[in-house]
């Protein structure tokens, strides 16, 4: 029996799944279906044709020397060893690096660069938090283990079971999640903001300056909240892509880092964005230590520039800025939007995955791989940022990212 | 591996009593070596007109791990700055906060060789591995936090040097660290109630143990398992007026203590000037400089600056509530991380303002140290990045040996005036000779971190050596112009033995190892099994899960300590 294996699918990653041949425990539903086997790219291709890896690497490594600006875009999904060569090799062939938080948790990234963000780790949730809020955010669909391993029936050393712990859920409709709730407050789409702004206002002591309702909350639910809030021995928020990507974004969540930072000044609260792919957080610290910055960074001068809007990749695909497209454990035909995909059609496309997916089918150069913490290790950050290392547990004929990366950076240098 | 003969230079090596005087070094194989066995040379070094010395180490500087690159993060402002264009060397970016590869080219043009990340939670050591892995140029290490784990409370309230021993040798071990870092002891954990503690003696919030305890008993232990490097502490009440006495109460539970085996100190306070202000209220607040060199000169102590530099820059450490005053007092943006059951940590930006009153008796204050203590005990930093960017060591090096230079900086820069109050810095005539700069750079570094081959040019020891083009016998304190010129371009920085600054410029990127204690025979393991698992009942990783194998790390190198 192998233990302590890490999940690798979403920003939990639990590390508690053991495995005895091909039966594993611990694991929620989609840990299951991460883990289960599935469709493989057999080999690799180029314009649709079989080739030999040596062949698919030096087409690759041709394509990205050649290009004037190309895009690499992926990288939440695979291990932080693979992200680094990622960076270096943008950086080589004066393209732009980008990855999945630029269509997910940049708001937060940007509403930290204004306010910075008070946060913990995880084990907060379990050992502390008296209360606990999930905001435009739904673990028991997206994180299923994280109410009973972190944040809801965890047993802590200071709060130790349900019953010690307040549950507030906030969302726009009634949510799985939100029958875990003590307490549920339905707010309008869009109204975030609003009702953050008057959270803000009350427990600032100045209940007088807001009105009877605000985002389809009374003045006296919004009381009854700010109290809740205002009572916690120590709070905890957790806020999901309903708050990222309703009106306002970035503003939203600047607004909920404020209000956490007025309620450090009454209690102690801490705030986590809920992080989707497991190593997300890998795939935008990674990029600051080599580059500077988490996300939409073009080498195209030399040097690394920084501009969510212009470098992130839904944004330089739709200009047509890239000339080329270098897709690592992604599916971006799968999930942006129409006119960037068509552009991306436009254009030569690198894919390194261990699956088919949409962009398989717009790819012109495909390298399959192992599935990282299956059948490649390496490291990864789970949404708190707490470093794990993921292992392999089935031996594959597939090389890893971090050898197909290292021999096509090797190529466009050389 | 290659031979280099360095001829003619004027040598200055405080280890060997060697002060300016023209020598011959030779290298091979990335040691220093004897004449007779270095064999042919494949390059010649002329040196002459020339100062040769070690390699520069800094004892304490946030370089990697979750802290600095969540500040890259929160401030892209900084970062933006290019330093270096991608070519053959990587880009390299940031004005204070630096990338990975700006930080090992800027240690490298300055002519240092070795440098220490002195804060990470154990539980994020694999991050803080893989950024010192990215860090080209220089040998590294890392401490590990305990002063705010609460395994360190209940041993410390136990007062059981047995298992703290067990303890910190396994939490080493599983951080590949290399010594015990403490910030603000209890205060970090009392921060998790949204309190702080304010003296050595007070309870920590719902533990048994004070301060003065886990202090004492951190350091006993440290002691006894003959740890190269001694605690290294940021005392608690950092940063605010009356901080001085907590540290003097600090250093004199090290001196109740004593020394160590080895006759070296048994405690090492950091950025002592971030704790040595006076007073009651920010108006009233001095300098207590004075006092306490004296202090640290007849105790089992060692210090470094922690010198502020006037302008912009991020603040960051582990001492969450001090991070949370800064950020009410700036209202300035706040990252705060809390973590587990360890310790937690904060980051705020902020600007040194020669005319405010406050940040002009803290640039005193730090200046003060590094005049007025031994330079066998104290070492220059500037705590990166909290006191400002290490590529200002030249400059703090020229103010340290040059008073006409220090008068200049503060007639121009307009530092307040209140220093003439508060501090003794303007009627200070000390002027510390380039022997002494050596030392407080090289070999007094090397001697509080236990690394023998370091700081030295003696046979046997590493090949890392700086070569300033000037004639150290020859610069006058009152052409600091001329000294400042000298000490920022270095000539030559050679590591491992092989020549990787020339002129200034970075003439081959090279990497360095990592440093990394272990202690695990010098304590009985077994009896901190029980502990160890009832803890982890609440951590969110296993047990199996915690820590960083050597395979991880690119170039790691045991310092195993036999019983």
């Amino acid at each position: 029996m192998i233990r302590d294996i890490v999940c690798t699918f979403c920003g939990n990653a639990c590390d508690d799944i053991e495995f005895e041949g091909d039966y594993g425990r611990n694991l929620c539903p989609i840990g299951e279906a991460k883990f289960a086997k599935k469709e493989r790219i057999k080999a690799p291709m180029v314009d649709g044709k079989e080739v030999s890896y040596e062949e698919a690497i030096e087409r690759a490594a041709e394509i990205l020397k050649e290009a004037k600006r190309p895009l690499l875009f992926g990288w939440s999904s695979t291990v932080n060893e693979a992200i680094r060569l990622g960076v270096l090799l943008a950086e080589k062939v004066g393209g732009i690096y980008d990855q999945c938080s630029s269509v997910c948790h940049a708001p937060t990234t940007l509403a930290m660069i204004e306010e910075g963000i008070v946060g913990g780790t995880l084990g907060q949730a379990k050992n502390r938090a008296d209360v606990v809020v999930f905001w435009g955010c739904n673990p028991v669909e997206a994180h299923p283990r994280h109410p009973t391993r972190y944040s809801v029936m965890a047993k802590g050393f200071l709060t130790r079971s349900r019953a010690e712990r307040r549950v507030v859920v906030v969302d726009v409709r009634k949510t799985p999640t939100a029958y875990l709730a003590t307490d549920f407050y339905m707010v309008e789409p869009g109204s975030d903001f609003m009702v953050f702004t008057a959270l803000r206002s009350i427990v600032n002591g100045h209940e007088e300056a807001v009105p009877e309702e605000v985002g389809g909350l009374t003045k006296n639910e919004l009381k009854s909240l700010a109290e809740i809030l205002l009572k916690a021995r120590y709070g905890l928020i957790f806020f999901g892509l309903g708050v990222t990507h309703s009106r306002g974004h970035e503003r939203n969540v600047e607004a909920v880092i404020k209000l956490v930072q007025d309620l450090n000044r009454k209690t102690r609260f801490i705030l986590q964005p809920m992080r989707g792919h497991f190593n997300v957080v890998g795939s935008g610290e990674v990029a600051a230590w080599e580059a500077g910055f988490e996300y939409a960074i073009d080498f195209s001068r030399g040097y690394a520039r920084f501009s969510p809007g212009e470098f992130t990749a839904v944004e330089a695909l739709i200009r047509g800025d890239c000339d080329a497209a270098m897709i690592v454990a992604s599916d971006p035909a799968a999930h942006f939007p129409k006119k960037a995909v068509e552009s991306l059609k436009e254009i030569p496309v690198i894919q390194i995955d261990p699956h088919p997916n949409l962009t398989t089918k717009l790819a012109d150069v495909v390298i399959p791989t192992a599935i990282v913490g299956i059948e490649a290790e390496g490291t990864i950050y789970r949404m708190d940022g707490v470093p794990l290392r993921v292992k392999k547990i089935r031996e594959s004929d597939y090389p890893s990212d971090v050898e197909i990366l290292e021999k096509i950076l090797e190529k466009v240098i050389s | 591996m290659s031979v280099i003969y360095i001829k003619g230079g004027i040598v200055v090596d405080p280890t060997q009593g060697i002060d300016g005087e023209i020598m011959d070094i030779f290298v091979k194989d990335g040691k220093i070596v004897e004449e007779s066995g270095a064999g042919k040379a494949d390059t010649v070094i002329d040196a002459k007109g020339m100062t040769v010395v070690a390699g520069g180490i800094d004892i304490h500087a946030h370089i990697a791990g979750p802290k600095i690159n969540a500040g890259r993060a929160m401030r892209p402002e900084d970062m933006k700055y290019a330093r270096n264009k991608s070519g053959p060397l990587r880009c390299a970016m940031g004005r204070v906060l630096m990338t990975c590869p700006a930080i090992g080219y800027e240690y490298a043009r300055m002519g240092y060789t070795t440098a220490i990340e002195p804060a990470t939670p154990a539980l994020y050591a694999i991050h803080t591995h893989e950024e010192l892995d990215s860090i080209p140029m220089v040998d590294k290490a890392v401490l590990p936090l305990f002063g705010n784990w609460h395994l360190t409370f209940k041993f410390a309230a136990e007062g059981d040097i047995e298992k703290m021993k067990a303890f910190i040798a396994w939490a080493i071990e599983r951080s590949k660290g290399f010594g015990v870092k403490v910030v603000n002891p209890g205060g970090v954990e009392a921060w998790k109630y949204g309190r702080n503690v304010h003296s050595l003696d007070e309870r920590i919030p719902g533990f048994e143990a004070t301060p003065a305890e886990v202090l004492s008993t951190l350091i006993k232990a440290s002691i006894e398992l003959n740890l190269p490097h001694k605690v290294h502490v940021h005392c608690n009440n950092l940063g605010v007026p009356g901080s001085a006495e907590t540290t003097a109460e600090t250093i004199k539970l090290a001196e109740k203590i004593g020394a160590s085996k080895d006759g070296r100190e048994s405690l090492h306070i950091t950025h002592i000037q971030f704790n040595a202000y006076t007073g009651e209220k920010w108006r009233d607040m001095g300098s207590g400089a004075e006092e306490l060199s004296k202090l640290v000169n007849r105790t089992p102590v060692t210090v470094d600056m922690g010198q502020p530099i006037f302008g912009h820059t991020t603040t960051m450490t582990a001492d969450g509530p001090f991070e949370f005053a800064l950020h009410k007092l700036f209202k300035s943006k706040w990252i705060n991380k809390d973590v587990e059951i360890e310790t937690g940590g904060g980051i705020v930006p902020i600007t040194y303002r020669a005319k405010s009153p406050v940040n002009a008796v803290q640039w005193a204050t730090g200046l003060e140290f590094g005049l007025l203590v031994d330079a066998d005990k104290v070492v220059i930093s500037t705590d990166y990045p909290n006191g400002g960017p290490f590529v200002e060591y030249p400059y703090i090096m020229t103010l340290l040996m040059s008073r006409k230079f220090r008068e200049k900086e503060i007639e121009e820069k307009g530092v307040n005036s209140y220093i003439e109050k508060a501090t003794s810095l303007p009627s200070l005539d000390v002027e510390r000779t380039f022997y002494e700069i050596v030392k407080m750079t090289r070999s007094t570094p090397a001697k509080i971190l236990g690394l023998e081959n370091k700081g030295t040019l003696k046979v046997g020891a590493d090949a890392d050596i700086t070569i300033y083009p000037f004639d150290c016998r020859n610069v006058s304190p009152e052409d600091y112009e001329v000294l400042l010129k000298g000490l920022r371009s270095v000539a030559y920085t050679i590591k491992d033995g092989e020549i990787v600054v020339k002129d200034g410029e970075i003439a081959k990127e090279v990497w360095g190892r990592t440093f990394w204690v272990n202690a695990v025979k010098g304590a009985t393991q077994e009896i901190i099994e029980e502990d160890l698992n009832e803890v982890f009942r609440y951590y969110t990783v296993s047990r199996g899960n915690y820590g960083v194998r050597e395979e991880w790390i690119r170039r790691p190198e045991t310092i195993a300590i036999e019983e």
